[in-house]
């Protein structure tokens, strides 16, 4: 007798907490407010990162395709695994003397780490974290990529 | 009385003999690329051998190569959900060799985000464990709460796991503006929904009978395997590094060490949530008080640790987390050391679950809060 008064109330305990637990469930039924699901990608248009958020490493340009990266090499250095390459070729000034440029700035992006630590070392603040997070590509060449646009220089004045 | 099955023909008992499974490296549970060889009888666990090396990256020998800012990002790796400790645990260790004065400001701000760390590894655990005990809300809810923590790191430090937020000397940047307004309504926030947690876990009685007296750990086990963290005192184990061996603001706050004796993965579960208490008391006690000063002190370009041994220690959400360097005086370690704290977590494992059934050893090992990149580093 005894054992059956005891898994009744057993029953009837284990009930009283599954109720409880129903509870919340029941509570954020009625209140969809509280909910705090985003409907992704459907937000595309109004998700917005933060601005520190560290998607990947861009070098920035003007409106007249100018970037003041000199070609230091600083961040290839700091880089913890050879994510930047800078490739630098010497051009002739109008003056005739010569001058070290950038000529390629390759980023393998699927190396990066984003640590941040070569954005910290530029001493120009040419390059940024940009915000974009959407990286998947169809095929994993298309990660390696040239930072400088095609045709863009040295800003006046940077050194 | 069991009834042992008998030979039909000879009337002797049946034989029975000990077999041998895999659990993983691709189990769910684990939570990784961990491999247990268990000896069962039936279902009952004999021994628990785990297999170690599937995630392995060499990140000790990476460090020799180096630099000392270099190094820091790989810490984020190993503990990824305790990265700001680890990293700071780099940090300090760095700056113990430069012998720098770090500002109040950063031990501030290192301590908050600290807590901010362990309670949202706290919230991450809570919701995988209710999981694997089949709970599939628990992990919702956790993650909810998750979420705004992960927010406010992500304004401040721009990423939201692998932090990376400490260099040697400080931080690497400054606060966000939103900084101080974000964590308190982060904890107002969620003081209202950790109850919620009791309600749907703690108090459900499927839970209790699940966990209750479930891989028992003395406290003698406890410490001659190094088992530190929650996991150690849940055991009566008190050996938390923030009120032993106090770092970074951890003097200017006052907080209970949380300590249970039953050493059961009840106890274990009760340990965290009441931490998460603590955690947040912590924040409120320094949220309003971050010292006006620099995020950073200027530290050569090239740091060179001067010739010696240098040993750091902080408490992650795990446990002791320790880095050992051995300089030579140059700019890379010639010889570092980490002490993971889930790599002496796991050696307890077999012990706790001897004589368990499998489904408890799920229970057993999800209480010990492994994360694999941590113990194979
Ligand atoms: S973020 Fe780090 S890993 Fe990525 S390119 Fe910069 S230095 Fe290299
Ligand atoms: S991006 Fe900055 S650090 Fe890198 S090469 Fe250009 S100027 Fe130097």
């Amino acid at each position: 007798m005894k054992a059956i008064v005891k898994y009744i109330i057993s029953i009837i305990s284990a009930l009283r907490t599954l109720i409880k637990g129903m509870a919340i469930t029941g509570h954020y039924i009625s209140h969809p407010k509280e909910i705090i699901t985003q409907q992704y990608p459907e937000n595309r248009e109004t998700l917005k990162m933060f601005d520190m958020f560290r998607g990947e490493v861009v070098l920035t340009h003007n409106e007249d395709n100018e970037h003041m990266c000199t070609g230091c090499s600083a961040c290839e250095v700091v880089c913890p695994n050879g994510t930047i390459e800078i490739i630098s070729k010497r051009i002739e000034m109008p003056d005739g003397k010569k001058k070290k440029v950038i000529d390629k700035f390759v980023y393998h992006l699927s190396m990066c780490t984003f640590c941040n630590l070569c954005i910290l070392s530029c001493p120009t603040d040419a390059i940024k974290m940009s915000q974009d997070f959407e990286h998947a590509v169809f095929d994993r060449s298309q990660l390696t990529k040239v930072l400088n646009k095609p045709g863009s220089k040295l800003m006046e004045g940077v050194r | 009385m069991e009834e042992i099955a008998t030979n039909k023909n000879t009337g002797k008992p049946l034989e029975t003999q000990e077999y041998f499974i895999n659990m993983g490296p691709q189990h769910p549970s684990t939570h990784g690329v961990l491999r247990l060889l268990l000896t069962l009888e039936g279902e009952i666990i004999h021994n628990v051998e785990p297999h170690l090396g599937y995630i392995h990256r060499s990140i000790e020998k990476m460090c020799e190569k180096d630099s000392y800012t270099q190094i820091i990002h790989l810490t984020d790796r190993m503990d990824y959900l305790s990265s700001h400790m680890n990293n700071e645990a780099v940090s300090l260790a760095v700056e113990q060799g430069l012998e720098v004065e770090i500002p109040d400001r950063v031990k501030v701000i290192r301590t908050i985000i600290s807590e901010l760390t362990r309670l949202s590894s706290h919230q991450l655990w809570w919701g995988v464990f209710g999981m694997d005990l089949g709970a599939i809300t628990s992990f919702l809810y956790g993650f909810r709460d998750r979420e705004m923590i992960i927010d406010i790191f992500e304004e401040t430090c721009g990423a939201r796991l692998t932090m990376n937020y400490n260099v040697p000397g400080g931080l690497m940047f400054d606060i966000h503006p939103n900084f101080q307004k974000g964590t308190k309504a982060f904890v107002t926030h969620f003081k209202k929904k950790l109850p919620e947690y009791d309600q749907l876990l703690t108090e459900n009685v499927i839970f209790e009978l699940r966990t209750k007296g479930v891989g028992v750990l003395s406290k003698e086990d406890a410490i001659s395997f190094g088992v530190t963290g929650p996991t150690g005192r849940a055991s009566g184990f008190s050996n938390d590094i923030r009120k032993h061996n106090p770092y970074s603001a951890y003097t200017q706050v006052d907080f209970n060490e949380v300590l249970r004796e039953e050493g059961d993965s009840y106890a274990r579960y009760k340990v965290r949530i009441q931490e998460m208490w603590e955690s947040m008391s912590i924040i409120e006690q320094l949220i309003d008080n971050i010292p006006e000063g620099d995020y950073k002190v200027k530290t050569k370009a090239v740091i060179k640790l001067p010739k010696g041994e240098y040993y750091q220690k902080v408490e992650t959400a795990r446990g002791e987390f320790g880095v050992y360097i051995i300089s030579e005086g140059g700019k890379s370690p010639y010889r570092l050391k980490f002490r993971s704290p889930g790599f002496s977590n796991l050696s307890a494992l077999n012990r706790m679950a001897k004589g368990a059934k499998i489904a408890d050893l799920v229970v057993i090992m999800s209480t010990l809060d492994l994360v694999i990149p941590d113990i194979d580093r």
